[in-house]
């Protein structure tokens, strides 16, 4: 323990130990419903009880079998992968105007930029389907795609910023100087160094639109329904071991977007470190 | 550029350089809006603009002005003290009898049934009853004698309170007032009033899981923030992985958890501890719970950047001092997580009183918060007045919060340190 030296009490001694202890119980509580019912997807009974009557993958089959199961996922695929590149060209665009932009304005519109995280989803979406539904746009793909967009851009926008934070302005000075055109040197140049920043905060938009559902649950037509629309409805209705098996497959996602980040995270902070 | 070029040859070079290096950064300046203005003009059409039209919607009165035109034209110069005269009465039949025939007396009806119940049989009964217009002058007795409403002072306020184009009703609604006979604003029947109850439910729901997200997330950001970088990082895990996890994930692996044959009764059960199931979800336990738990890594993430810009040496100076550990973590240590637990518990508050899913899943229908209703509204009863109106009012308390929230991070890392 590195503060083994300021535990020299008794009496700190306990309240170290009694940390530790509670904070054990508190991952256990953050980690513990999120393992228990993976196991649960894995079972060859259709109780959502332990102990496990035999292990099978049926309802892994019951899932990629079922049109419906299949189509969220395709779905979600789709809104998430469109939503991301969109929101990537509107984020990455404005954190470079705005790390550049000096104004008294800046802070406004900085919040403004940022405002659909903060903003309730109920809201959002109430606002959109009365806006869109004159239009055309709910019921479609482009429609939700449009709103994911709006919500995820703020994280492209906070990831992409901090890279800028810390990318030296010199370097596009430097490229502009031996005659590199402002288009060229942010693609030979200021590219490269941003990538990491770009990916994570890719991962962060994809993430957004692959786990929302109140703008789905009021926007999409029977035919856009997401993974986690389908999985309200299921979970509304009657929790059925195939939704734990829809459960493993999305924290599965969870988990490999996590990892990466984590990636991008570690691989930053040795070049840094190099650097 | 270019005429500071052509004149600026041999004149002076200091001015013309300043000019040009204004110019320059001034060109720069634009290029950069230009690169901003993009995302600002996406936003404005799909958030902004709805959000605005939302707005728009809790003031907006138009439906009765245009389906009894004539009416709202007569109650205009209505002193409200007696029963309108007998050009309202006329102008009445002439509505209703136009309205009839192109189909639209159920959306008045609609609209005013909100402001007095029962007004939707009055309208669609004197529709049905009145088969021509009243001879001239008899309007009122006519109208008096189909439907004996028309003879209460009441329901005629209703229709010009209907008036519109714009109206406080649903924001009123909203809040449990509503105007009486004499246009003042007084507290809603009780069998109304439902709505104060609502903040008042969302309100204590949402303190309750950021007190919870509190009491939890202070040991463990304390530990992760003591710990050697190593093994904190480790034990990050446990929070970034909830953090990422779908929250339809979540709150369908406490289902499984909670519910009568659920994980947790099973193995009491098992262990002997209880012969009845208990009740711990569909209710307000289960609410807290599931949300406290979606919540928590909100609440931990902050106060742990807090705790680990605590220099040591703070503590080490206390205790050199003669502070006892105990004092010391009182007076020294816990004044300086104050930022970080204002802007965790901020942050959770902020998310809480939005939630929807969340409750909507595991909560009973006396554990539904505002956002249910502002949904309910929407799409199943088309009320879209007083959804609107309730969501002026939850997005009101947001944005009010979220300043505070503002002012209190500012300085620190949350917005990617892209302030000026």
């Amino acid at each position: 323990m590195s503060d083994n030296a300021s535990l020299r009490t008794p009496s700190q001694r306990i309240a170290w130990t009694a940390t530790i202890i509670v904070s054990a119980l508190v991952f256990i509580f953050l980690i513990a419903p999120i393992l228990a019912i993976m196991p649960l997807s894995f079972s060859s009974g259709s109780y959502l009880t332990y102990p496990l009557p035999g292990l099978s993958l049926r309802w892994y089959d019951d899932f990629i079998s079922s049109p419906r199961w299949m189509n969220s996922l395709k779905n979600s695929m789709i809104i998430g992968v469109a939503s991301t590149l969109l929101s990537m060209v509107l984020g990455t665009l404005a954190a470079l105007g705005l790390a550049q932009w000096k104004s008294r304005f800046k802070p406004l519109v900085l919040a403004f930029v940022l405002s659909p995280v903060v903003v309730p989803g109920v809201i959002t979406a109430v606002g959109l389907y009365f806006f869109f539904a004159p239009i055309g746009l709910t019921g479609s793909y482009l429609g939700l795609i449009l709103a994911h967009t709006a919500l995820a851009t703020p994280f492209v926008v906070i990831t992409v910023g901090a890279t800028l934070q810390s990318f030296d302005t010199n370097l596009s000075r430097a490229a502009a100087s031996l005659g590199a055109s402002p288009l060229q040197a942010f693609r030979r140049v200021i590219l490269p160094l941003i990538l990491p920043g770009l990916a994570s905060g890719a991962l962060f938009a994809f993430a957004t639109s692959f786990d929302e559902v109140v703008i789905v649950l009021f926007m999409a037509g029977p035919e856009q329904r997401t993974l986690p629309r389908e999985m309200f409805s299921g979970i509304r209705e009657n929790i059925s071991p195939t939704i734990t098996a829809a459960a493993v497959i999305l924290t599965a996602v969870s988990v490999i977007l996590l990892a990466t980040l984590e990636g991008l995270r570690r691989r930053n902070e040795r070049l840094k470190a190099g650097g | 550029m270019t005429d500071a070029l052509l004149t600026g040859g041999n004149a002076s070079t200091e001015v013309p350089l300043k000019r040009r290096l204004r110019r320059a950064e001034r060109t720069r300046q634009v290029k950069a809006l230009a690169l901003v203005l993009p995302l600002l003009v996406f936003l404005l059409f799909t958030f902004a603009g709805p959000i605005a039209g939302m707005l728009w919607r809790a003031v907006d009165d138009r439906e009765v002005r245009q389906v009894l035109p004539q009416t709202v034209a007569a109650l205009a110069d209505w002193d409200g003290k007696d029963l309108p005269d007998e050009k309202a009465y006329a102008a009445l039949a002439s509505d209703i009898v136009a309205a009839r025939a192109s189909g639209t007396i159920a959306i008045a009806a609609k609209r005013l049934n909100y402001a007095l119940n029962g007004f939707r049989t009055i309208l669609t009964s004197t529709a049905r009853n009145l088969k021509t217009m009243p001879e001239p002058g008899a309007a009122k007795e006519t109208l008096g004698k189909i439907n004996a409403a028309w003879r209460e002072r009441a329901t005629w306020t209703t229709i010009r309170d209907a008036s519109g184009p714009i109206t406080g009703f649903y924001l009123l609604a909203a809040l449990d007032l509503v105007r009486n006979v004499d246009g003042a604003i007084v507290a809603a029947p009780p069998d109304q009033a439902i709505y104060r109850s609502l903040f008042t439910r969302t309100f204590i729901i949402s303190l309750s899981v950021t007190a919870l997200c509190l009491i939890l997330g202070f040991p463990v950001a304390y530990l992760l923030a003591t710990l050697p970088p190593g093994r904190s990082n480790l034990l990050m895990i446990f929070v970034l992985l909830p953090f990422w996890t779908s929250l339809l994930v979540r709150t369908c692996a406490w289902i499984v958890l909670l519910q009568s044959k659920g994980v947790v009764n099973d193995s009491l059960h098992w262990l002997g501890i209880i012969d009845e199931p208990l009740r711990l979800i569909y209710n307000r336990f289960g609410v807290c719970v599931a949300m406290t738990h979606v919540l928590l890594p909100f609440m931990i993430l902050p106060l742990y950047s807090s705790m680990k810009a605590i220099s040591p040496a703070y503590m080490r100076a206390a205790a050199s001092l003669g502070a006892p550990p105990f004092t010391a973590f009182l007076r020294i240590y816990l004044p300086q997580t104050l930022p970080g637990i204002g802007a965790g518990s901020l942050l959770v508050f902020i998310l809480a009183l939005g939630y929807y899913i969340t409750p909507a899943l595991v909560g009973g229908a006396a554990d539904q918060m505002i956002s249910y209703f502002i949904a309910l509204y929407t799409t199943e009863t088309a009320n879209w007045g007083l959804a609107s109106a309730l969501g002026a009012v939850l997005l009101l308390a947001t944005i009010l919060l979220a300043l505070v929230y503002g002012k209190l991070v500012q300085g620190q890392q949350v917005t990617g340190g892209m302030k000026n």
